[in-house]
């Protein structure tokens, strides 16, 4: 473990590590949204209560689980630049948040999409929706600290402080649905125990969650890797690569 | 260079790790004091034992019970007894019910507790559990001889049953999972 985050002090590394598993990502998150939207909003069967509406899910859960993933994601990058200083987990940090942010846009938007028919309200304060807000307020908050502050260390320590600190809010939204009386639904879909839906529904969830996550590893590499060109464009390396490729 | 823990920054790390446990402590304690609040409704057995205040707006959840739903065949008016199937709420209400409100169904009921014992309702609510299914696999059940509530444990083992090809329900055990 520590020989790994050795290697990851070296921006030049994971410049040239990413760029060979940048296009398996891809093609990966292609194929598994392809194949996980055309099943589960063509071929899937309708709920027994809710009919159709019930699709919604096939974005609704693999957006919400990106929402908790990416923000955990940013947390640990934070650690790790605060304790060792390695510059690319900060990049990768200011790399996923805006598609943290817009993960729990789209879990809040597509839940109250669903809530409308459903339940017969698009919003209500209950624990679940109420802490998914939250954690949307924290994902705009670390992307304005980060360009809050003249200078860039400053502003990655705060943004690393607020993302492990705002962590502490994860648990409380995977919790809520059990701790408290919430109008939002357990969770159907768990990781490990039991799923409350046969295999002709779940499938396509969990093609479409991998397919999510997929996604956002590809365009994690591929945004870091942008954010490594730019940040260390007067080093030496870059220099070359850049004149090599002319 | 290395990378391991120096005495530097293994102490960084202690201060980081001790600012979010004290956080973490700050957010448990509120979120414990503020535990009665952040449930969404009140059951009946916390308005049976007094908790809820009367004619103020409060929350009520629970299950439909069966056979309770009386509507007034010339108005939108429609009575029902919510319960947690311990104790019984009797609900009033006058207005369009979403979809998904049928008799056995979860609902979180806005309006005011009256004096009389009954709940005023402004605004009802349908809960869904989270267990989805085909129609024909609910269909199977009910011919089953399950009750809509046996749903919510039996539903994925059932399922599965008749995935397998042994749709006949025999040997259902209590929902153990």
């Amino acid at each position: 473990m520590w020989a790994f985050i050795n290697k990851l002090r070296s921006p030049k590394w994971f410049y040239a590590i990413g760029a060979r598993l940048q296009p398996f990502f891809w093609v990966a998150a292609a194929a598994l949204i392809l194949v996980g939207t055309v099943w589960g909003l063509a071929f899937a069967p309708a709920d027994y209560q809710q009919g159709n509406s019930f699709r919604i899910i096939y974005v609704h859960v693999p957006s919400a689980f990106l929402a908790q993933s990416i923000f955990v994601s940013m947390a640990v990058c934070g650690l790790v630049y605060m304790v060792w200083k390695i510059k690319v987990a900060d990049m990768a940090a200011a790399m996923m948040a805006p598609l943290g942010a817009a993960m729990t846009f789209v879990s809040l938007f597509s839940g109250a999409v669903w809530g409308v028919p459903t339940w017969g309200t698009w919003w209500m304060w209950d624990a679940r929706l109420t802490s998914m807000l939250i954690l949307l307020f924290l994902y705009l908050g670390v992307i304005a600290l980060r360009g809050a502050f003249a200078s860039r260390d400053s502003a990655s320590r705060a943004a690393s402080v607020l993302a492990m600190v705002g962590v502490i809010n994860i648990p409380i939204i995977k919790y809520s649905v059990d701790w408290w009386y919430t109008l939002h639904q357990p969770a159907t879909f768990t990781i490990t125990g039991r799923v409350g839906m046969p295999m002709e529904m779940w499938a396509p969830l969990l093609i479409m969650v991998l397919g999510f996550y997929s996604f956002f590893i590809a365009l994690t590499l591929m945004r870091t890797r942008s954010e490594i060109l730019r940040r260390e464009s007067n080093k030496r390396w870059v220099r070359d690569l850049a004149g090599g490729e002319r | 260079m290395t990378l391991s823990l120096t005495p530097k920054r293994k102490q960084k790390l202690y201060v980081i790790l001790g600012l979010v446990a004290l956080a973490a402590v700050a957010v448990g304690l509120t979120l414990y004091a503020l535990r009665a609040n952040i449930n969404l409704f009140f059951s009946p057995v916390q308005i049976a034992a007094g908790e809820a205040p009367y004619e103020r707006q409060i929350r009520a959840g629970g299950m439909v019970r069966e056979g309770t739903v009386v509507r007034n065949p010339d108005s939108l008016d429609v009575e029902f007894t919510v319960t947690d199937y311990v104790d019984d709420l009797r609900v009033h209400y006058s207005g369009i019910l979403p979809d998904l409100f049928r008799e056995g169904q979860g609902v979180v009921v806005v309006g005011q507790l009256q004096h009389d014992g009954y709940l005023k309702a402004d605004q009802v609510l349908a809960r869904h559990d989270e267990n989805y299914m085909p129609p024909e696999v609910a269909q199977a059940l009910e011919e089953a001889g399950y009750k809509p509530e046996d749903f919510q444990q039996k539903a994925a083992e059932v399922a599965k049953r008749l995935e397998a090809g042994e749709a006949n329900g025999d040997g259902a055990t209590s929902g153990s999972y």
